[in-house]
C-alpha cells in the first residue's frame, strides 16, 4: 500500500534547519530524527541506491605484484576451462581490488577493538588484521616463501601444479607466515573470491554475467510466478543484472 | 548533562515487531505513546525497491540490514571455562537494526508452538518420569498456556495473512494441515503458496513414508491481502530474495507492510529514529522505572520519561539493557540463582543435500517460507522413551531461494575449488535439494548471559557475554532428526544424498539461525524468571519486556509467531487490567 496519500506536512528535519540559515534550538526537538505525528518520512527520490557501476580498468588498490598474485590464484580457485570463463575472465581480481579499496577492505563494519586473542576456532575470526591488511600480509609473505624454496621468485611466477600445491598448503594451514595466518589468509581469498565470481556484475565481477550462465541462475529477477507450477522444465529466460542486459543497452544510447 | 524531555504516557523501546504492536495496541487504548529506535527509518519504495533488492552480495554478505558489529557486539564462549572473545564479525546469526528490525529480513516462517510446548517441564515429568530431565537442564513450564495464546497468534496470523493449511480447526483434525497442531479457531487467511517441484518431490516421499507432509506457515503472500487495520499486501512473486533481505513487492509481512501505514498517522503517536536507549532509569526505591536515557546521532544524552516503558529490542539487547540498568538479579550460574540471563537458548539445525541426475529443480525460484515440512518429529509428537533426549524439531525443504553465492553444494568427494569443484558447481546446481532439520535447545545450567568483564562498545558500555554449547541432549536429538531427514532423502530416489549433521561445539561462524530466546524468560515464580506471565517485569512492575527473551526455552520452530502472540497477549493485560490498577499483576 502506498505509505500515505496525505499531502506532505511541514516538519523538522536536520536539512531543513540548516537550510533556514540559521541553527535555532527547538523545545524538545533533538538531533534524532522526530517522526511527527502524522507523517510517513518517505522522501521522494531519496532511494538508498546501490553504489556505481566499477568501471573495470586498472587496479585501483593491489601493487602490481599483488594483483599478478591475485589473478594468479583466483585462476587456480576457479579456472578457465571447457566450461567458460574463470575467476580472472570473469573480473574476480577486480572485484577484489574495489572491495579491498573500500569499506569492506577497512573492516569498517567489523568490532575491531582490543584486547586481541586467538581463542577457540568456534569463536571466529579474531585477527587485528582488516582485510585489507591481511591480502597485504599475506601476498607478500607467500611471495617470500615461495622465493625462499627456490622454484620461482613469486607465487604469480610458478607452474600452475606448483600453485596449487601452495594454495593447499595455505588452506590446511601447513604453511606458517610471519604475521599472517594462512588458513584465514586463504578462507578470505576463496570466500571472495566466490563472491567476486557470483555477485551482480555491478561490483565488478561476474563479467557478461559468467557465473550466472555457468550455473544457471537468472540474476536480478524479480517475478517468477509463471513458472512456479512449470514443474522440470529448465528456465528459458537469460540472466539480468541490476542494470539490466548488455543487449537492452545499444551502443551510443543513453540508458543504464 | 542529559537534557530532559516532556514525559509520555508510554515508551517503546526499539521499533520492530513488537515494538509496532504494542504502539498500536496502546495508541488504540489513548494513550500517548513514543517509540525510540537506535537505527533509522526503512520503507519498501526507498529502501528495498524491486530493481535493486536482490542483491546477494550487498546485503546477505556485507550485512547491509543488520546490527554492525563495530557498534555492538557480543563476546561468545562455549563454556565458563574459556575466555569470551568478541564475535568480530556477524555468523552464526543475525540481528537487525532500523525501524522494522530483524523483522525486515526474516523468511517469514510464521509458526505456533505445540500446547506440551509450554508445559515443557511438567509435560515431560508426567510421560517420562523425573529422571527424563537431567538436573543441570533448567527448563520450565511458561506460565501462559497453548489455549490463552491462541486468540493472540490468529490475531498475528491475520494481521499479517499468512499463508496455510489448518491441520486442526476447534479438535477436528483436517487432511493437508499439520495434525499435530494445537486447535486453531479459524482456517489461515490465504491459501498455501503454490509448490515448485522440491518441496513436492519431499511431500511426495514423506507421504509414501507414512509421515502427513504439510506447506509451511508463510508470511509471503499467496495472493494479495488487505488485513484488519486496511493494510494491503501484494502476492508473493517467488524471487528468491526474503531472508537477509527487505521485500520489494509488500508481499512479506513486516511492520512496514502491516501496521506501520495506520500507527504513524495516528496523532497519539511518535517515533525518534537515531535514538539509543543506553539505561532504563529508577527511582530511588528501584522499583519504578522513571526515564530512559538515550543518546542521538551527534552523541547528545536525553533523559526521556514515561509513565509506562515497553522494551521491544531483539533478545540479546533487551537482556543487555536489563543488566546495565541493574533491573532484576544477574544469573549465577555456579549458584545456578538470579534470574537476569537465565536460560539463553539456541537452535540446532542439520542439513541433507539431495542430488538429482534427471531433475531440473530451478531452485532460485522460491520464497522465504516456501516449503513442505513434517512435524512428527517435532515436541513431544512422537514417543521419547529410551531415546535419551526431550524435544524435536521439524524437518522439511523450504526453496528460500537458491542464491548464488551462498548455495554450492556437490557431492561428496568434490574438491573444494578448482576445475572439478566448477564441473560438479555447474552440473549440481539446477538439480540440487536440501533437506533442513530445524530442532529445539533446551536450556541449561551452562548457557546463560552475563556482562562481560573486558570488552565495550562505542559508548565505553560493558559488551554482554554469551556462554553457550549444545548439550548430548541437542546433539542426540539433531542426529536422530538428521537421520529421519537423511531416510525421507534416500526415498526420493535421486543420484546421491549428502548428510550434514551438526557436530561438535556451537561455533559462531558459520550462519545457522537468528533464532536466539531467553535471559529475560517468563514464569510464575520470581526467583526463577525475570518476567511474570503478562511479560511484566517482577521487580519493575510499570516495565514489560517483550520478544524471545521471555521463552523459558526454545522450541523446535520459528519463534516470531510466538513473539508476536505474547505481545499481543501482553498488550491486553496492559490495556484491560495494569492500565486501571497500575501495579502488579500476578
Amino acid at each position: 500500500m502506498k505509505p500515505s496519500d496525505n499531502p506532505p506536512q511541514p516538519r523538522v528535519t536536520r536539512r531543513r534547519l540548516l537550510t533556514a540559515g540559521a541553527v535555532i534550538p527547538i523545545a524538545g526537538a533533538a538531533a534524532a530524527r522526530i517522526v511527527q505525528p502524522g507523517e510517513m518520512p518517505w522522501t521522494e527520490g531519496a532511494a538508498d541506491v546501490p553504489p556505481p557501476a566499477v568501471q573495470p580498468a586498472g587496479y585501483t588498490w593491489l601493487t602490481p605484484a599483488e594483483a599478478a598474485f591475485v589473478e594468479a590464484a583466483v585462476s587456480r580457485l576457479i579456472p578457465a576451462d571447457e566450461l567458460g570463463p574463470g575467476a580472472k575472465e570473469a573480473g574476480v581480481p577486480v572485484f577484489i581490488d574495489r572491495q579491498l579499496a573500500g569499506e569492506y577492505g577497512r573492516g569498517s563494519r567489523w568490532y575491531m577493538q582490543g584486547p586481541w586473542g586467538e581463542g577457540e576456532k568456534t569463536q571466529g575470526w579474531q585477527t587485528r588484521m582488516t582485510p585489507a591488511a591481511l591480502y597485504r600480509a599475506g601476498i607478500r609473505e607467500v611471495d617470500e616463501a615461495v622465493g625462499k624454496e627456490g622454484r620461482a621468485a613469486a607465487f604469480a611466477k610458478l607452474s600452475a601444479d606448483d600453485q596449487d600445491r601452495w594454495l593447499h598448503q595455505l588452506e590446511d594451514g601447513k604453511v606458517k607466515l610471519p604475521t599472517a595466518d594462512a588458513k584465514t589468509f586463504f578462507e578470505l581469498l576463496q570466500q571472495n573470491t566466490i563472491e567476486g565470481f557470483f555477485s551482480d556484475p555491478l561490483y565488478g565481477g561476474n563479467r557478461d554475467m559468467a557465473g550466472w550462465k555457468l550455473i544457471g541462475f537468472p540474476g536480478a529477477r524479480y517475478d517468477h510466478t509463471s513458472f512456479v507450477k512449470k514443474h522440470g522444465e529448465k528456465y528459458p529466460l537469460p540472466p539480468v543484472a541490476i542494470l539490466g542486459r548488455p543487449d537492452w543497452n545499444p551502443p551510443g544510447g543513453s540508458h543504464g | 548533562m542529559a537534557e530532559k524531555l516532556p514525559s509520555v504516557d508510554a515508551l517503546v523501546i526499539g521499533f520492530g515487531w513488537t515494538g509496532a504492536i504494542l504502539a498500536q495496541e496502546l495508541t488504540d487504548a489513548g494513550l500517548n505513546v513514543l517509540a525510540l529506535e537506535r537505527g533509522n527509518w526503512r520503507d519498501t519504495p526507498t529502501d528495498f525497491a524491486p530493481t535493486f533488492a536482490q542483491d546477494e552480495l550487498r546485503y546477505y554478505w556485507r550485512h547491509e540490514l543488520f546490527q554492525y558489529p563495530a557498534h555492538e557486539t557480543l563476546t561468545v564462549r562455549n563454556n565458563a571455562s574459556q575466555v569470551a572473545l568478541p564475535m568480530r564479525r556477524l555468523g552464526s546469526f543475525l540481528p537487525g537494526t532500523n525501524v522494522g528490525g530483524a523483522g525486515i529480513h526474516w523468511n517469514g516462517q510464521s509458526w505456533r508452538f505445540l500446547p506440551s510446548d509450554f508445559l515443557a517441564r511438567s509435560h515431560n515429568t508426567q510421560r517420562y518420569g523425573k529422571s527424563a530431565i537431567p538436573d543441570d537442564m533448567t527448563i520450565q513450564d511458561w506460565g501462559v498456556t497453548y489455549g490463552e495464546l491462541e486468540p493472540h497468534y490468529d490475531r498475528f496470523e491475520y494481521l499479517c495473512g499468512i499463508s496455510g493449511k489448518a491441520g486442526n480447526l476447534q479438535g477436528q483434525i483436517q487432511a493437508g494441515g499439520n495434525p499435530f497442531e494445537g486447535p486453531r479457531a479459524r482456517e489461515f487467511p490465504n491459501p498455501p503458496m503454490e509448490m515448485t517441484l522440491p518441496p513436492a518431490l519431499f511431500a511426495q516421499a514423506a507421504q509414501s513414508m507414512g509421515y502427513k507432509p504439510f506447506p509451511q506457515p508463510s508470511a509471503n503472500m499467496s495472493r494479495a491481502y488487505t488485513n484488519p487495520l486496511g493494510v494491503q499486501l501484494g502476492p508473493c512473486t517467488y524471487c528468491g530474495f526474503c531472508e537477509k533481505f527487505g521485500c520489494g513487492n509488500y508481499a512479506k509481512a513486516s511492520a512496514q507492510t502491516t501496521i506501520l501505514p495506520v500507527l504513524m498517522r495516528k496523532p497519539n503517536f511518535k517515533l525518534r529514529t537515531e535514538a539509543e536507549v543506553t539505561k532504563i532509569n529508577l527511582d530511588a526505591t528501584g522499583k519504578r522505572a522513571v526515564s530512559v536515557t538515550f543518546i542521538d546521532a551527534a552523541g547528545r544524552e536525553y533523559e526521556q520519561p514515561a509513565e509506562l516503558i515497553v522494551l521491544c529490542a531483539y533478545i540479546l539487547h533487551n537482556v543487555r539493557l536489563l543488566l546495565l540498568s541493574k533491573i532484576g538479579k544477574p544469573y549465577d550460574a555456579a549458584a545456578n540463582e538470579g534470574v537476569v540471563g537465565r536460560n539463553y537458548a539456541y537452535q540446532i539445525t542439520s542439513s541433507v543435500n539431495v542430488f538429482f541426475e534427471d531433475k531440473i529443480l530451478n531452485p532460485f525460484i522460491g520464497a522465504g517460507a516456501l516449503g513442505m515440512v513434517v512435524d512428527d518429529y517435532n515436541g513431544d509428537n512422537f514417543d521419547h522413551a529410551g531415546l535419551g533426549f526431550i524435544g524435536g524439531g521439524y524437518i522439511g525443504n523450504i526453496q528460500t531461494g537458491a542464491r548464488p553465492i551462498e548455495t554450492h553444494e556437490v557431492p561428496k568427494g568434490t574438491p573444494g575449488w578448482g576445475s572439478q569443484w566448477k564441473k560438479a558447481l555447474a552440473h549440481n546446481y539446477l538439480r540440487t535439494m536440501s533437506l533442513a532439520t530445524h530442532g529445539a535447545v533446551m536450556s541449561h545450567r551452562g548457557n546463560f548471559l552475563d556482562l562481560d568483564p573486558t570488552y565495550r562498545d562505542v559508548y565505553g558500555r560493558p559488551l554482554m557475554r554469551m556462554t553457550f554449547d549444545y548439550t548430548d541432549n541437542e546433539h542426540r536429538m539433531s542426529d536422530f532428526l538428521t537421520d529421519k531427514a537423511a531416510a525421507i532423502a534416500k526415498a526420493m530416489n535421486a543420484r546421491e544424498i549428502k548428510a550434514n549433521p551438526r557436530k561438535g561445539s556451537w561455533d559462531v561462524v558459520p550462519y545457522q539461525t537468528t533464532h536466539n530466546t531467553g535471559g529475560a524468560i517468563m514464569g510464575t515464580d520470581p526467583r526463577t524468571s525475570a518476567v511474570n506471565r503478562y511479560l511484566q517485569s517482577w521487580d519493575v512492575p510499570n516495565l514489560f519486556v517483550m520478544g524471545a527473551s521471555a521463552f523459558p526455552q526454545n522450541p523446535g520452530y520459528n519463534p516470531t509467531g510466538t513473539v508476536a502472540a505474547l505481545a499481543y497477549w501482553s498488550a491486553l493485560a496492559i490495556r484491560e487490567r495494569y492500565l486501571k490498577a497500575p501495579g502488579p499483576l500476578a
